[in-house]
């Protein structure tokens, strides 16, 4: 290939605990629902800083508390992340979330909006914010190894030329990308259903392949226990289906392209856990596109890989989104979306190695500062994973 | 030109790749794993994305792509028919 991978750098920000960044962020983190006035407000007072509000926080409890507490803390603790100020209803739990993301040791301050009002709240809240973001911006990116690059995955808007050109490109360049000791994930467990058994038989491990059915049993109870029909237009989407897809059996052979033909799966992570080391992981996680990059940036990831059929827009605030398409249609009508085109593939122009390879050279030009199409068009979907009910 | 692309030779099913397929078209396939051409007649006005039969396909038989089985067949399908949710259905939920 045109790259060496073998001596190949990007420029990242290296942050206070060793992990490098390829973004800057100064964050406005709401903890709850209620707080992401008051988070916008600051963003809008001190340009450069990003608040990324969401819907939930409130009377959470059990498991479905401690993945709120972990994505957000995640999220914060990533080093695409210079700084966060983190602001909530009131100051117990936004205190928790920036002890978790001051463990990072990255710079974070957090606010209770109870007792002040939002515009006491506000302008405490600006006035740090307009210092981490002076300090952030005179952090400099460094040459740094490709290892040290943690890149992730997941489609969406799949059709069947996400299983014949965009997925199988991810794969070849995981394959390339593996062999250098990069840290990787795949995930949506639910998208593998009918090529499970070919997951399972690619996990490094027994104790790793039991892992990994233990949570796509898991998944597949929850499917069971809900479910008022066989799915369609859920999953597969009424999207994927349009563009060709009939079965989640055919939409999940399609997905597991990604993961290439070398890569084993090295370990089984749960939503939003950070991966302890290099290799190709798994992640337990929705198929939703917002929901699953959410996941993806929560544990750690600087990088992602999102291939698309039919079209997929999705971004996120701060994991820079790499789109690539192998539908000649789709990348004719939706071209400000796409940043690789892959659709030579199906005409024989490219080979999948040379569409792999076209991948990791936009990996790179991202990593070392180009904006992706979503960023460019302030796709900035945060969304959190929820596992029930509130109380 | 290449109007469809089948996984595999395995397969039951090829994928169309051009946009505008119409019934009665003589289609080129190519099989990618094996690097091989076919010609099959489309039975059927086929949307780019979409799937077309390249064996004969009974009702309730396993239809095959990539090698692995994606489905059952619910109506018989020729070769050259379009093959989607009104005729292949999940094995699965």
């Amino acid at each position: 290939m045109s790259i060496d991978l073998k001596s190949a750098s990007f420029h990242g920000y290296k942050r206070e605990n060793g992990r490098i960044g390829v973004r800057n962020h100064v964050l406005v983190l709401p903890v709850d629902d209620l707080s992401n006035a008051a988070c916008e407000a600051v963003a809008n007072n001190i340009k450069g800083t990003l608040a990324i509000p969401h819907p939930y926080g409130r009377l959470q409890f059990g498991a479905d508390l401690e993945l709120h507490f972990k994505t957000l803390i995640g999220t914060g603790s990533n080093p695409n992340v210079a700084a966060v100020v983190v602001i909530g209803i009131e100051d117990g739990w936004a205190k928790r979330i920036a002890d978790g993301i001051a463990a990072a040791g990255k710079p974070v301050s957090f606010f209770g909006i109870e007792g002040h009002g939002d515009m006491e709240t506000i302008r405490r809240a600006s006035k740090v914010a307009k210092d981490y973001m002076h300090w952030a911006s005179e952090l400099r990116r460094e040459a740094r190894p490709l290892k040290d690059l943690w890149v992730s995955t997941k489609c969406g808007e799949s059709d069947t030329t996400s299983g014949i050109g965009a997925n199988p490109c991810v794969g070849n360049a995981f394959d390339k990308l593996y062999a250098q000791g990069v840290t990787l994930v795949f995930g949506e467990t639910t998208e593998l259903t009918g090529g499970e058994q070919l997951v399972a038989a690619r996990c490094r491990t027994p104790q790793v392949r039991d892992k990994f059915m233990f949570m796509f049993n898991r998944y597949q109870e929850v499917i069971d226990r809900h479910k008022t029909s066989d799915l369609m237009d859920s999953q597969p989407t009424k999207g994927n289906i349009a563009g060709g897809l009939t079965t989640i059996e055919e939409k999940a052979l399609g997905n597991i392209q990604k993961i290439g033909k070398k890569c084993m799966v090295d370990g089984v992570l749960d939503k939003a856990e950070v991966p302890s080391g290099p290799g190709l992981w798994f992640m337990d996680s929705s198929s939703a596109a917002a929901e699953m990059v959410t996941l993806c940036a929560a544990s750690g990831y600087a990088v992602h890989f999102f291939p698309t059929g039919q079209g997929n827009v999705i971004g996120n605030p701060i994991l820079p989104v790499i789109k690539l398409c192998a539908n000649p249609r789709t990348v004719r009508l939706m071209p400000e979306h796409i940043d690789v085109d892959v659709s030579g593939i199906t005409r024989k122009e490219i080979n999948m190695d040379q569409a792999g390879d076209k991948l990791i050279e936009m990996m790179f030009r991202t990593a070392n500062g180009r904006l992706t199409a979503a960023e460019t068009l302030g796709h900035r979907e945060f969304v959190l994973t929820r596992l029930y009910e509130s109380a | 030109m290449i109007h469809f692309v089948v996984h595999d030779e395995n397969d039951s099913v090829g994928v169309v790749v051009v946009e505008g397929v119409k019934s009665g078209q003589e289609l080129t396939g190519w099989i990618m794993d094996q690097d091989k051409e076919i010609k099959v007649h489309a039975k059927n006005d086929i949307p780019i994305g979409h799937k077309l039969a390249i064996r004969e396909l009974k009702a309730n038989e396993t239809v095959v792509k990539y090698s692995v089985d994606i489905g059952r067949a619910v109506a018989a399908i020729k070769v050259g028919e379009h093959a989607h949710v009104h005729n292949i259905k999940t094995k699965r939920w």
